[in-house]
């Protein structure tokens, strides 16, 4: 904040004076305890509570001494008055504090060396930094295997320290809620309902509860093996394509700063891992553009079914089967760029390099667990293979790139290679919310026109407001367009269409905040203000490429030309379109 | 010792099934009365008198007069008055006798205060376990109902207001406000965090007060009040009467009106007929299973709230434990630690993983493997919790043990001869 905008705030806003430790400061009314804390650069243990949740003031960590109160305090939840004296280090302070985080360990599985979140855990590091030895407390922890029941999301509820944090996610960020508290007393977990799998509820398998997740006890179904043998298995020709949104988050594991472009250094990792070819799923999704865009420009023209609404997040594609299960025909019929990247990797890549399609193993990089679930879909494959062998997170990668030992931030850059490896500013920007459409709106004004467009910028749909909207003039024809994220965002705009009321053309729909840069594959501390960071980063690669535009990538028109014929051929259907079906509930409410 | 009839005047004087033997008794004039008075001149009536809040909470225990002139500043539509007929303290079954016996007295009271507050609806959370009083109830409802006493226009004034009957499902912790909301509001009763405290955002996110109904039901009697014989029990700043229940090893247990200042001897050994066989007595625990205990040396402290706070335990929900010499400090503390184990909603981390601990370092305790460490540990474990925790429930669990601790400290010297 510049000297000049906190002074103007300061001259608006109805100030407080308060003590912390004795020392004087001076912070907006309403300000809470914890974040006056951190003003002065004193930073109050918490666990439960988390930057973009309400708060929930459960764990009780962020307990603090205020003068003339008779019991503590919640930092996180209690806002600070006029002349509040606070004391975040007494006895009584660290001795909760110390206690609190024994008994989280009493009933915790400890199993910390075998646990994904190994030196990346909230509790780990709080339990380190009071130095917690040992617990003098038995251990009460309930013997609860690992629950693997789908190919996204694991639970180990033995490692649960029931702050609610995934429960928030999925109630108030999806507007989902598959996750909930059940019992009481020590007997609570955090479960679904009638304990059913996480796919049997209405879990759409968008991973925002591992992200929040402050340890082991949600994390994303491990693939690391299955890539590292099919790397040291010498028939294999391993190729691996990465999507727009990791490389400005991978960057965040190695201590660079958030939405740092490291691009370069990925596909040099990628390379010094062993993969035969280092592709870029921005290519896949200038493809789904070609596919997507004509799919509109064919229903808009011949009476289609409208609003066209995009199907590239899997979470989203699971969430409207399961919600909106009679809407599927409002899907575009084209394959997310991850599929599409696929099947071109097991039909056209295998002709032209010569390669039998039995030996090629095609690995993913993702933001997002429900791609997991996407890869392993029948429909994405053909037979009895699969378009995508195996598809990782970027967690995952993260994994890989420490298991061999790179010195990730000095690596030097490499480039993509070619064919499968180019990618236009169209495709960067699928990473974001608004991304898809401005990508799409691109190619459609200049095919539907014949024009050349020259404000490519589609402003309107840019940004992190959870439902844009915006009017694009094709000449002789209006198309207006929606944007949302998130799926509570995502049941707003569906709640339209079922009504008949969606004023809207096309719609493009993310399930993850911010789109896939805040996916639930995304490294670990993914918060809004770190999306906003990786959301700017795409722009800015987007910004500085030559071309920006899908259907002028070169890769693309060869792929036409000299393999699918053109977009909504029949080749291009065959291998690039799929339906979706509604799935019947279990159970309702 | 003197006998009082305040506010159990109306007990077997009217069919509480029938509004029309309750009318010819006096019933609803308070509330005429009421109807005809600004509403903060009830208020600061009920002020006068100084009645706290009768449902038990220790340290938040509230000026009833105040509650309600805060609720009535308070700006919001359709206001709600909570009456909470939760009663879960152990020991505590005053509430009970009073819907039992004067179920249209409370109707008239929650009406009254929904006058005073400015609401539009009542709520009657009750306990599970008094289901059997939901017919006595709903039938009061209906027939205030249908003889104007409630719904639009309420003796002809421009007021409207109706009371709807929820029943919990019998979790302790619904007696705790938020906890309270959130079960009538079809949700899991878990307390939450406060800001936004009740009175600004209730149930339904509603402005919502929320009463007692042993405090709610004072108000139509000292409406009525004339002579002034309220103020003229009591002793000190604990002016009036109060509803207590006697259980425990006493001949007669059971719910007597004492004036404040009324001993403690005297409610044992005269109101509750002594202690069976003339046992010795062990401990008495006041306040139900949150209350704090005491041994002998408490019988000649007068039951007002002062004088037990000065000795070291609080009036609390108005339960009296008595304990005698056949149970062990020891084993009625793992009683009532079994009880907070089993009643936690778990939410919180202090109470959910420390009242499991407490629970088995006393058991240690019993079987003689405790060691001093173990119970420094537990006291420590019980400081936090107390100091901690998000609700009063994680608060309050612990103050048995903190006060058998200090009053019962051979109980904790491991290794020796237990009380």
């Amino acid at each position: 904040m510049s000297g000049h905008i906190s002074k103007l705030l300061k001259e608006q806003m109805e100030m407080v004076n308060l003590t912390i430790n004795n020392i004087p400061l001076t912070v907006p009314k309403g300000t809470k305890i914890m974040q006056a804390a951190q003003e002065i650069g004193i930073d109050i243990p918490h666990l439960c509570y988390h930057e973009d949740q309400s708060i929930k003031a459960h764990c009780r960590l962020c307990s603090v001494e205020v003068t003339g109160r008779r019991r503590l305090l919640a930092a996180c939840s209690t806002e600070v008055w006029e002349g509040m004296e606070v004391h975040t280090d007494t006895p009584i302070v660290r001795d909760t504090q110390v206690a609190i985080l024994q008994l989280m360990l009493a009933n915790h599985n400890k199993d910390c060396l075998s646990c994904p979140r190994n030196q990346n855990c909230d509790l780990q590091r709080l339990c380190s930094r009071f130095n917690i030895m040992e617990s003098p407390l038995p251990s009460v922890v309930k013997a609860t295997p690992r629950i693997v029941t789908n190919p996204a999301i694991v639970r180990d509820p033995s490692k649960c320290i029931r702050c609610g944090r995934c429960i928030r996610a999925c109630k108030d960020v999806q507007g989902i809620a598959a996750l909930t508290y059940a019992h009481r007393s020590s007997d609570i977990t955090v479960t679904t309902a009638y304990d059913k799998p996480m796919e049997r509820t209405d879990c759409v398998l968008c991973g925002q509860c591992s992200l929040v997740c402050p340890t082991g006890a949600i994390v994303e179904k491990d693939d690391t093996d299955a890539v590292l043998d099919a790397l040291q298995d010498p028939r294999k020709h391993v190729i691996v394509q990465v999507a727009p949104s990791v490389r400005v988050a991978l960057g965040d594991a190695f201590g660079m700063w958030p939405g740092e472009i490291v691009t370069g250094q990925m596909v040099t990792a990628l390379r010094l891992l062993g993969f035969d070819m280092v592709c870029d799923t921005n290519f896949g999704a200038d493809l789904t553009i070609m596919e997507e865009g004509s799919e509109f420009l064919h229903r808009l023209e011949h009476g289609g079914t409208l609003p066209m609404i995009t199907s590239c997040s899997p979470g989203w594609v699971n969430f409207l089967e399961k919600n909106f299960g009679d809407f599927t025909d409002y899907l575009s019929t084209a394959k997310s760029p991850m599929s599409m990247f696929g099947a071109i990797s097991k039909t056209y890549y295998p002709e032209i390099a010569g390669i039998p399609v039995e030996d090629i193993v095609t690995v993913s990089i993702m933001p997002c667990t429900a791609k997991k679930y996407e890869a392993a879909r029948p429909e994405m494959g053909r037979d009895g293979r699969r378009d995508v062998d195996i598809v990782l997170t970027t967690r995952e990668l993260i994994k890989l790139i420490k298991y061999v030992g790179l010195n990730f931030k000095n690596l030097p850059e490499s480039e993509f290679d070619s064919p499968m490896g180019f990618g236009t500013g169209a495709g960067a920007i699928f990473g974001t919310t608004g991304g898809v459409m401005e990508a799409a709106l691109r190619t459609i004004c200049e095919k539907y026109t014949g024009k050349t467009l020259e404000k490519i910028n589609f402003r309107a749909v840019r940004g992190f407001d959870g439902i844009k909207e915006a009017e694009v003039d094709l000449g002789d024809r209006k198309v207006r367009v929606a944007v949302a994220h998130t799926l509570k965002n995502a049941r707003i705009l569906m709640e339209q269409v079922q009504k008949k009321e969606s004023p809207y053309d096309f719609i493009e729909i993310m399930a993850c905040p911010g789109g896939c840069i805040g996916g639930g594959g995304q490294p670990i501390g993914t918060t809004n203000a770190i999306r906003k960071k990786r959301m700017a980063a795409l722009y800015e690669i987007d910004k500085n490429l030559p071309l920006r535009k899908s259907h002028e990538n070169p890769e693309i028109i060869t792929l036409y030309q000299d393999f699918l014929g053109e977009p909504l051929s029949e080749k291009a259907h065959e291998l690039l379109h799929t339906h979706y079906h509604k799935v019947e509930k279990e159970y309702t409410f | 010792m003197e006998n009082v009839s305040f506010l159990t005047k109306n007990f077997g004087k009217y069919d509480t099934n029938a509004i029309g033997s309750y009318v010819k008794i006096g019933g609803f004039s308070a509330l005429k009365k009421a109807l005809d008075l600004e509403p903060l001149s009830i208020s600061d009536l009920i002020a006068s008198v100084k009645v706290k809040g009768r449902g038990g909470a220790e340290y938040d225990m509230y000026d009833m007069g105040r509650k309600l002139s805060q609720a009535r500043a308070v700006k919001g539509e359709r206001k709600v008055v909570i009456c909470n007929a939760d009663e879960g303290e152990t020991t505590t079954f005053k509430d009970r006798e009073l819907i039992k016996n004067d179920p249209f007295n409370l109707i008239e009271a929650i009406i009254i205060a929904g006058y005073v507050v400015g609401a539009t609806d009542g709520y009657i959370y009750m306990r599970a376990e008094y289901a059997c009083f939901r017919p006595l109830l709903l039938n009061a409802i209906r027939q205030a109902k249908s003889c104007g006493f409630l719904g639009e226009k309420i003796l002809g004034k421009n007021f409207n207001f109706n009371i709807h009957l929820y029943s919990g499902a019998g979790a302790y912790v619904c007696g705790e406000g938020t906890a309270l909301i959130r079960s009538i509001e079809g949700r899991a009763g878990r307390p939450r965090m406060k800001p936004p405290f009740i009175k600004q955002s209730g149930v339904f996110a509603r402005p919502t007060c929320l009463c007692n109904v042993e405090s709610l039901s004072i108000v139509p009697h000292l409406l009525l009040d004339e002579q002034q014989v309220y103020a003229s029990c009591g002793m000190g700043d604990s002016i009036g009467t109060k509803m207590i229940s006697v259980a425990g090893n006493v001949n007669r247990p059971g719910v007597f009106e004492i004036p404040f200042g009324t001993t403690v001897r005297e409610i044992i050994y005269e109101l509750a007929g002594g202690v069976q066989k003339n046992r010795h007595i062990r401990l008495i625990q006041f306040g139900g299973a949150s209350g704090k205990v005491a041994d002998e040396s408490i019988l000649d402290t007068p039951y007002t709230y002062e004088d037990l706070r000065a000795a070291g335990v609080m009036v609390g929900s108005g339960g009296i434990l008595v304990i005698d010499e056949r149970t062990s400090v020891l084993d009625f503390l793992r009683m009532n630690q079994e009880f907070f184990s089993e009643e936690s909603c778990g939410q919180c981390t202090p109470c959910r993983e420390g009242n499991l601990h407490i629970k088995l370092i006393l058991d240690k305790m019993a079987e003689g493997k405790a060691t001093a460490e173990d119970v420094k540990l537990m006291c420590k474990i019980a400081r936090v919790m107390s100091m901690s925790s998000l609700c009063g429930l994680g608060e309050t669990a612990q103050n048995s043990l903190l006060s058998a601790m200090e009053v019962f400290p051979e109980t904790f010297e491991v290794g020796g001869a237990e009380a």
